[in-house]
């Protein structure tokens, strides 16, 4: 069947697009992606640099004395990890988190002042709120496509890409957090004569803080779940060793790897709940 | 002018009109239309229209009216929460709705303090922080903003709960905190809105009993937004009584109960407990007659026999009160040629003119004789019998 009227040549109005982003706004492209791996192997290197028992402790003590002495988050930290080491998924572990963190660090960079800002515009919410509808409704493989013609293949599309789909929460519940700000409170800070820095960082976010918590840890849980997806346009660590395990049908290395990328999203929402205050 | 007598803050013409197109309401209102017919054609509310009044040193000015008749918005326009559409809000002879943020930021700051009706308090912080906060957005140094709000603390009563949490307290007691936030800075005005509403009725009435001696410290004007009459007549010195958006009638607790402006008023005070309210003053006779001490007992006999009273009080020559005559003793007085001196009583019930007639009515049921009316130097300026209260009551009632 031949349609109606002559094929739209969309596909290729696409291609030669992005071929002249690619040539214009090449060099800032290379300049973000060489900036952006720079950062992941620093990181990564960070977390690489204790040896494993070492950090197993200072991560037992710090998740601790961070959570208002909860012995909770610090045990399973502990035994996390020690299961992560035994497993000898540690290096591809650390991969991951580092690779999850960054992209929820970066996502939350952008995503809390923009959420900041659209809780004190209305018509900067109203025109983010179709792309944001958009970028949740989409499935997290579309984002693959532009991620890999801008940045190519490994880590650093992986990491766009994970940004781009784990960043609405971010927005989306700071934006909340604020609006729900009790009236009376604002004006509080307006009655006693505060600037609106006074305003934002004394009452409006501290008290918004169990809001952008929960998109915080949304960001995370998000960025978590796109280890698998990155990797197969070449982000490593577990979610790499998961894709393998499929491409194998080895059933034991894809158990323990996703196993491992578990037991990582049960101790990063642990964490972040645990540094939520009541 | 006396110094207490000083207006700090003067509202001229103010009107709030909540709305695309505040001109268009302003002229319906000219042309007397109602504030719901208002809205129901143009979709805007009059928040508040042409608003007069003046606040003077050290008083407390009461806004009282029902839900809706816009006291809260009143009261945001006089620290611009709510920016007023015309009019001007003179605090101290500035026009605070004429200012920048700069100014705006400054005034607040300095003068003005504001106490909120569920308390406002900033739950992530302890009751130190949360009274220190005025100071702190005002740049003060730690210490000096910590010596400060112990001390505001300390005033309320809540000395020992400075490193409480909000959580913790009771509502009266976070309420004393709002409170010492808004004296921390030291403001010139206190602008309460409901601060008490929110309390149980024991707990209020005690509250407004501490935010009177308080006072008697402080010496804060202070403008008080309540929908409760009773609260409004017990604190008020003036009272403002509101109706949508307009001030019906302003003045002193006795002058609106005693004088209401018209219908309106009248059925809002309708129902109000006058002894409470009224004051000797209000229902006490003129002292006609009285008698000079340097009289004798015939003109005493024959004062009381042509106004049919059975007792006369006795003045001195600078209308000093020296004591009561009963008819009996004045004829036993001039059976025995003795003077008026000789059986003068000189243990007799006095009362001052601002006394509550509920304090007074107990007297005068114990009392064989009226109860006299006397200033600091005993000089008589009334007289209350009992027939005379219970007919001012009623009359009061009647005219309702
Ligand atoms: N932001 C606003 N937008 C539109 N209308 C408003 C706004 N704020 C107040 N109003 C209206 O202005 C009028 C006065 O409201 P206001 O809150 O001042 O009343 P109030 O006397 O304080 O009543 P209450 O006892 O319920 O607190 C009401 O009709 C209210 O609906
Ligand atoms: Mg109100």
């Amino acid at each position: 069947m031949s349609p109606l009227l002559p094929k739209v040549p969309l596909g290729n109005y696409v291609e030669n697009a992005v071929n002249w982003i690619d040539a214009t706004f090449g060099f800032i492209l290379d300049g973000i992606s060489a900036i952006l791996s720079f950062l992941l192997d620093l990181f990564l290197d960070i977390l690489l640099f204790l040896p494993h028992w070492l950090f197993i402790v200072l991560f037992i003590v710090a998740a601790y004395f961070l959570t208002g002495r909860n012995w909770h988050i610090a045990a399973i930290g502990g035994i996390g990890f020690f299961v992560l080491d035994n497993l000898q998924l540690w290096s591809l572990g650390m991969q991951t988190i580092a690779l999850v963190i960054s992209s929820a660090v970066i996502a939350l960079i952008i995503g809390i002042p923009v959420g900041i800002l659209s809780s004190k515009n209305d018509g900067f919410k109203s025109a983010i709120k179709p792309l944001l509808d958009l970028m949740q409704t989409m499935p997290p493989f579309v984002y693959l496509i532009p991620a890999v013609i801008f940045f190519g293949l490994g880590n650093v599309p992986g990491l766009i890409a994970t940004i781009v789909f784990a960043m609405p929460p971010g927005i989306r519940l700071t934006d909340l957090g604020i609006r729900q700000v009790p009236t009376e409170l604002v004006e509080v800070a307006d009655a006693f004569g505060s600037t609106p820095m006074q305003k934002l960082f004394k009452v409006q976010l501290p008290v918004a803080l169990q809001t952008i918590m929960t998109g915080i840890n949304q960001v995370i849980m998000l960025s978590l779940s796109m280890v698998v997806i990155a990797a197969m346009i070449g982000a490593r660590g577990l979610g790499y060793q998961v894709l393998i395990g499929i491409q194998r049908v080895d059933i034991g290395l894809g158990f323990e790897a996703g196993l491992g990328i578990v037991i990582i999203a049960i101790i990063l929402d642990r964490l972040t709940q645990g540094l939520t205050p009541e | 002018m006396t110094d207490e007598e000083e207006v700090l803050i003067e509202v001229n013409n103010l009107s709030k009109i909540f709305g695309e197109n505040p001109n268009q309401a302003v002229s319906l209102l000219n042309e007397g239309y109602t504030k719901n017919e208002i809205h129901e054609k143009t979709g805007q509310t009059v928040g508040l229209y042409d608003i007069n009044f003046k606040v003077k040193k050290g008083e407390i000015f009461v806004l009282m009216g029902l839900s809706g008749s816009g006291k809260s918005t009143l009261l945001r326009c006089i620290n611009r929460l709510i920016p007023p559409t015309y009019g001007e809000v003179y605090i101290e002879g500035e026009d605070i709705a004429k200012m920048d943020m700069e100014q705006l930021r400054k005034i607040r700051r300095e003068k003005l303090s504001m106490v909120f009706q569920n308390f406002a308090l900033l739950p992530h912080r302890t009751v130190l922080d949360n009274v220190a906060y005025g100071l702190e957005v005002y740049g003060v140094e730690k210490e000096e903003r910590y010596k400060a709000s112990r001390e505001a603390i300390e005033t309320v009563g809540l000395k020992g709960y400075e490193e409480s949490r909000i959580t913790q307290l009771s509502g009266g007691m976070q309420q004393r905190v709002g409170l010492a936030r808004a004296l921390a800075t030291d403001p010139h005005f206190l602008l309460m809105d409901e601060a008490f509403s929110a309390l149980d009725p024991l707990i209020r009435s005690e509250m407004q009993d501490e935010l009177l001696a308080l006072q008697e410290q402080v010496h804060k004007t202070i403008i008080f937004v309540t929908h409760d009459l009773d609260e409004a007549l017990k604190i008020g010195d003036r009272i403002a009584l509101m109706k949508d958006g307009q001030i019906v009638q302003v003045g002193t607790a006795e002058e609106i109960l005693t004088n209401p402006a018209n219908q309106y008023v009248s059925q809002f005070i309708a129902g109000v407990d006058k002894s409470k309210v009224l004051t000797a003053e209000s229902v006490m006779m003129t002292p006609e007659p009285v008698v000079s001490i340097n009289s004798g007992p015939s003109v005493a006999l024959q004062l009381m026999r042509e106004h049919g009273i059975s007792s006369i009080f006795v003045v001195n020559k600078h209308k000093g009160l020296e004591g009561v005559v009963t008819v009996e003793d004045a004829a036993e007085a001039r059976r025995n040629k003795k003077n008026l001196e000789d059986v003068i009583i000189r243990e007799y019930p006095t009362t001052t003119k601002d006394t509550q007639l509920k304090d007074i009515i107990p007297m005068i049921a114990e009392s064989s004789y009226p109860v006299a009316v006397v200033d600091d130097n005993n000089k008589l300026h009334g007289v209350l019998v009992r027939g005379g209260i219970l007919g001012a009551i009623a009359m009061e009632e009647e005219e309702q």
